[in-house]
């Protein structure tokens, strides 16, 4: 095999007595776009840290082609990070801030300003070279953060939840170019975000990250359809859990299962209900599918969507299991919402859709 | 808020007469400096140049005036050098006392300049006497630096945390050594803060009495410990006014200075 961009053996960091890296091996690829994803605390930024040298581990080693760079300092290490601040400094206009690393390299006057134009064009900043970074707007400080960083030829590019501080229209678009511009430069790009949406439309592979440790590595749809744990099932996307009594009820199976709220069809009685809400939108049922049977509790519309909270009939009344299914508004619309509530329907999804979690 | 139109006249009095306390005498100091009746009648009679010309030509001021730009750019120096390093320890590091030590580096504004005084004079006479360095210019430029060390810390202190630490580490990530992090990103960003610490040091020395009354030796005479021993000669009166007026003039300049650079934010600074 190929030897990996970066490789992280038994990370360990302790902060004070708290661990927030508590022991993470990965192997992240060339050319691959990586995202670490993970709720506030769970160490993703730490990783990221050790990773740049800004920090050193407690334990383990961290090697970047191959090489174990773990007690080489920030300025030695073949990586450029992007900043959750962005870090720009402020004393310089935006040409300095670009050029930094190359002037630092001792890359003659001439080709920097070169490389630096390209590098500035590249993330459509043409003609902003003098201002002060005091001077732009948020997602124009983010693109010279990129073009400073990129500008450097790096083998690794470390983004700490660069997007964070943009409002969601730019947040959309910055996705949309970041992953072209990899695509264009083709390193390694390790993306820290909390996310899940951002990290799911990026990335190439996703880490998962819950209290200092990887939970699950995987493609975005593996990782999306086949959670390996309830923590991961939970926080990427929403998923139902169903466990014990109930699970044994309504799939006839002992254990602990997660499903998507898409997954689910959902139909209301026959005759009375509003357009769009008849037993029609189950559809046919294959032989395999798991029926159960329900009363919504909430329908919320939300746009595109109706989310629906039906609380099952199986194991009632000691068991209050509630499932959320998400119905795209086809025929129902916002008017129709409340008039759903309370009323019985029946849910139905493949089997394969129930996704067995360890326990 | 809103006021009504009394409360807010009266307010804007109370000001004024405030204000005035202060400002008045000055003016009158200044003015007398050109008053040409020795013993200062009001209104003045008639206008002179000659207390200036006369307090030119005064040797002891002179002499007085240099050893207090000594003492206080000495003062500001070592100020500056020392306040600037502990800023940073205290700033970017985390460490047992840390706290603490910010405490005892701020401490010495407030302790009464008296006290310091005679702890150093003490200081000086049974410690470092008997080495063989008696008491002058630098006992002068040590007592003084134990005060403006705080300025100079003070005003690196609020820089470092205003900036933060994160452009030191983009400045590494991007390539650069531990020195050239320092010249090209650090020291940039707290250049006008140290340029206003330097300038309140180096006013707060100059004009500083207490302390140097028992600090300085026999032959070290600052501007203020010369305008206090010729105080009480009714000969000298009109060329202290004078000495005075120059005083106030030469404060004034480094505190507009200063406040000037603080108000500036980091990423505006020119200088």
């Amino acid at each position: 095999m190929e030897t990996p961009a970066i490789r992280l053996t038994g990370l360990r960091k302790s902060f004070g007595g708290v661990e927030a890296v508590a022991g993470v091996d990965l192997e992240i690829a060339d050319g691959e776009f990586f995202s670490m994803l993970g709720p506030s605390g769970s160490g993703k930024t730490t990783v990221l840290r050790l990773i740049a040298g800004f920090e050193l581990p407690t334990s383990g080693v961290v090697e970047l082609a191959g090489a174990d760079v773990t007690r080489r300092a920030p300025f030695e290490r073949d990586v450029n990070t992007v900043f959750q601040d962005y870090a720009l400094f402020p004393h310089m206009d935006v040409i300095d801030n670009v050029e930094y690393g190359l002037k630092i390299r001792k890359v003659g006057r001439r080709e920097r300003r070169e490389r630096a134009e390209a590098a500035l064009a590249a993330v459509r900043l043409e003609g902003y070279s003098h201002r002060r970074p005091g001077q732009l707007s948020g997602g124009q400080r983010q693109r010279v953060a990129l073009a400073r960083a990129l500008v450097n030829r790096p083998k690794v590019l470390l983004l700490d939840e660069p997007l964070g501080a943009l409002d969601l229209k730019l947040r959309e678009e910055m996705q949309l170019e970041l992953k072209q511009i990899q695509r264009q430069v083709g390193i390694t790009f390790v993306f820290v975000t909390h996310d899940q949406q951002e990290a799911l439309t990026m990335s190439d592979r996703i880490a998962v990250f819950n209290a200092g440790r990887i939970e699950q590595v995987g493609t975005p749809a593996e990782v999306y359809d086949q959670p390996g744990s309830a923590f991961v099932a939970g926080f990427v996307g929403t998923a139902n859990v169903l466990r014990d009594k109930v699970a044994r009820a309504v799939l006839g199976e002992d254990g602990c299962f997660a499903i998507r709220p898409e997954k689910i069809a959902l139909g209301g009685p026959a005759g009375s209900g509003p357009a769009g809400f008849g037993p029609a939108e189950l559809g046919e049922a294959a032989p395999d599918d798991v029926t159960a049977t329900g009363r919504v509790v909430e329908a919320v519309y939300a746009g595109a969507t109706t989310r629906f909270v039906v609380r099952l009939d199986a194991g009632s009344p000691d068991s209050t299991a509630q499932l959320v299914a998400l119905q795209q508004n086809l025929r129902t619309s916002s008017v129709d919402v409340q008039s759903y509530r309370d009323t019985p329907v029946t849910l139905r999804w493949r089997r394969e859709h129930a996704i067995r979690l360890p326990d | 808020m809103n006021l009504s139109p009394a409360a807010r006249w009266l307010l804007r009095g109370a000001m004024a007469l405030g204000l005035a306390f202060i400002y008045v005498p000055l003016a009158i100091v200044l003015i007398n400096s050109f008053n040409a009746d020795r013993t200062f009648a009001w209104p003045p009679p008639r206008w002179t140049t000659d207390w200036w010309a006369r307090a030119w030509d005064n040797e002891g001021a002179r002499a007085a005036l240099l050893t207090s730009v000594k003492a206080g750019l000495g003062a500001t120096v070592v100020a500056l050098v020392l306040g600037t390093m502990i800023a940073f320890a205290v700033q970017r590091y985390r460490f047992f006392g840390r706290e603490t030590l910010s405490l005892l580096v701020v401490l010495p504004i407030a302790l009464p300049g008296i006290v310091t005084g005679i702890a150093l004079d003490t200081a000086f006479r049974t410690v470092v006497a008997p080495l063989g360095v008696g008491k002058g210019l630098l006992s002068v430029v040590i007592g003084h630096a134990t005060f403006c060390v705080v300025v100079a810390y003070n005003n690196v202190l609020a820089r470092l945390r205003r900036t933060g630490a994160s452009l030191e580490e983009a400045s590494a990530d991007l390539g650069a050594s531990t020195f050239q992090t320092f010249r090209y990103v650090t020291f940039p960003l707290i250049r006008s803060a140290l340029f206003a610490g330097g300038l309140l040091a180096f006013a707060l020395s100059f004009d500083e009495i207490i302390v140097t009354t028992f600090t300085a030796g026999a032959g070290t005479r600052t501007l203020p410990l010369w305008i206090f021993d010729n105080l009480f000669r009714p000969n000298q009166a009109p060329v202290i006014n004078v000495v005075a007026a120059v005083l106030i003039v030469l404060s004034v300049i480094p505190i507009y200075l200063a406040q000037r650079i603080s108000a500036d934010t980091a990423s505006g600074g020119r200088l």
